[in-house]
């Protein structure tokens, strides 16, 4: 595989909280414009690695590299939102156009227009003046990847995307990750539902703290992998020997 | 004139001080009003009680150092207020401990501090001045200040208003968009110590607190989104600010708990009648159902 297939790469990263790893030396690529799955159990330090990927967590350790230019959009799991704080449906989504709009620019018609039909396209046209809090947890999602839409990154990364939301909605945002990959994005989302991986995602990245397996799907999910990755031990062990690697 | 219209404006006709007293609350409510929607809205409601309680140490200091001089007790209530935000902070950052419990460990500290620094030269009439203010000894410079800072306010707040809205619903995606939220959340600090420190003369460190939140809280009971909740708070502290006024004048009743109590009155008919979610009408609301 040559160094451009790959959209972003991994040198030697931790992340660390309070100084027990929640992701312990990872190397390694994603693949440029393919589907990729974070799977593992929980406390396994799939949504660390997202935020560090994302910009959302900062002070790992090691070199995420990736092309300057290159437009992420990050969409965190539904509970780390407070949806009881009274945000507007469509402002939430203009928010989306952060990049361009910063602080302090103003929403131009094309820009209301890119949010309407961002809205349209996850089945919501019409809930714009809707309170967030207001909607059920299959639309706030809705929201949420409409705001992904108006983002339009070449990197999408996902947390656990699909918790909590109903089969039909499911299918319908599984269709826009497709969609996604068919325009060359980079989808990475973490998930808990090995089948909808099997049947939707090309590429698994399996991390248990450490990486088990990085690769084709099919041959990453295997009996093997998995029974490796339950095995780790989800309490810190407060009297862990150092990392030597560390240093 | 009637006798209704009379015993409503003449006061504010008659005499300077009321004249005084009631821009002086029209402005603090203009400030602090949004400033307690953002509280109520973050859940950091009885953080701004907290940094009220803050404040009195400095202002004892100022007052230690320069007698009642307003500028040497705003400065020094800012400085201390700031510094138990701060201190707060660095504990919520670097222990286990939530934010709510370290603001109270450390306005308890800041509270026997300032009784005790107080006690230490001044009188008990000192001690009271500096608990529950008196807006009816209002002057130009304090009226200044007051104004100043509810403009600072009100500016600073349409400059964030976009971060400030994104860091309080979704932090994460803040973050990821390389918004400064950290930054976000101590200039909302600042604003409210800054907004207690003004109200300190007028209403106290005890009393200051009372206009910012009791509108606040009361809002809510009648508007859902942030803007319209603002003008509503604005609006109950302006009427409340005016009525209290007026109670304190004709019923010869200290002014500033005459204005909170009128605040705690709007917050209690706004719980009972409020259109969003007040007792009464969800008890009289018939339960209905739409055909889809």
């Amino acid at each position: 595989m040559t160094a451009a297939a790959h959209a972003v790469r991994l040198h030697d990263v931790t992340v660390a909280y309070r100084g027990h790893p929640a992701v312990h030396h990872l190397s390694g690529a994603f693949v440029a414009g393919a589907m990729t799955a974070v799977v593992g159990p929980n406390g396994a330090g799939k949504s660390s690695l997202l935020g560090a990927l994302g910009g959302a967590l900062r002070g790992f350790e090691g070199r995420i590299e990736h092309d300057s230019t290159l437009r992420i959009a990050y969409l965190p799991q539904a509970s780390s939102l407070d949806r009881s704080f009274p945000v507007r449906v469509f402002e939430a989504v203009a928010m989306g156009l952060w990049a361009r709009i910063g602080h302090f620019g103003a929403l131009r018609r094309v820009d209301r227009t890119c949010v309407e039909r961002a809205l349209a396209a996850v089945g919501l046209s019409g809930f714009g003046q809707r309170l967030l809090g207001e909607l059920s947890a299959g639309q706030a999602q809705r929201v949420l990847f409409a705001r992904v839409l108006v983002q339009d990154a070449e990197l999408i990364l996902l947390d656990e995307p699909f918790n909590a939301i109903d089969a039909r909605t499911t299918a319908d945002l599984l269709s826009l990750l497709h969609r996604w990959k068919n325009e060359a994005r980079t989808v990475i989302a973490v998930l808990h539902d090995l089948d909808q991986v099997r049947a939707n995602f090309e590429h698994t990245l399996l991390l248990a703290r450490e990486p088990v397996a990085w690769g084709p799907t099919a041959q990453v999910l295997d009996a093997a992998h998995l029974f490796k990755a339950r095995q780790m031990a989800e309490a810190w062990d407060d009297a862990a020997a150092r990392c030597e690697r560390a240093a | 004139m009637s006798s209704v219209l009379q015993a409503v404006v003449g006061p504010f006709v008659e005499f300077p001080f009321m004249r005084r007293a009631l821009v002086a609350t029209w402005a603090l409510s203009l400030g602090s009003a949004p400033i307690g929607c953002l509280l109520v809205l973050r859940r950091m409601s009885l953080v701004g009680d907290a940094m009220a309680h803050a404040v009195l140490p400095g202002a004892a200091a100022g007052f230690l150092l320069a007698g009642l001089s307003l500028p040497a007790m705003s400065l020094g209530g800012f400085v201390a207020a700031l510094a138990v935000a701060l201190a707060a902070g660095f504990v919520t950052r670097n222990t286990p401990q939530r934010e709510d419990a370290s603001f109270a460990a450390f306005y308890l500290i800041a509270l026997a501090l300032g009784v005790l620094l107080v006690s230490l030269r001044g009188s008990q009439m000192d001690l009271m001045h500096m608990l529950f203010g008196s807006v009816l000894a209002v002057d130009d410079a304090a009226l200044l200040q007051i104004a100043v800072v509810a403009s600072v306010t009100l500016w600073t707040l349409a400059l964030i208003y976009r971060p400030l809205v994104l860091e309080s619903f979704d932090p994460g995606f803040l973050r990821s968009v390389g918004g400064r939220g950290a930054a976000v959340h101590i200039a909302l600090l600042v604003l409210l110590v800054a907004n207690l420190v003004s109200a300190f003369q007028a209403l106290g460190t005890l009393m200051a607190v009372g206009l910012m939140m009791l509108p606040a809280t009361a809002a809510r009971f009648w508007v859902a989104g942030l803007p319209a909740m603002a003008a509503v708070a604005v609006a109950i502290g302006v009427a409340s600010g005016t009525l209290g006024l007026l109670l304190s004048y004709h019923a010869e009743l200290p002014s500033g708990p005459c204005i909170v109590l009128v605040c705690g009155a709007a917050y209690v008919l706004s719980v009972l009648f409020g259109a969003r979610d007040g007792v009464l009408l969800r008890q009289l609301r018939k339960p209905v159902h739409l055909t889809r």
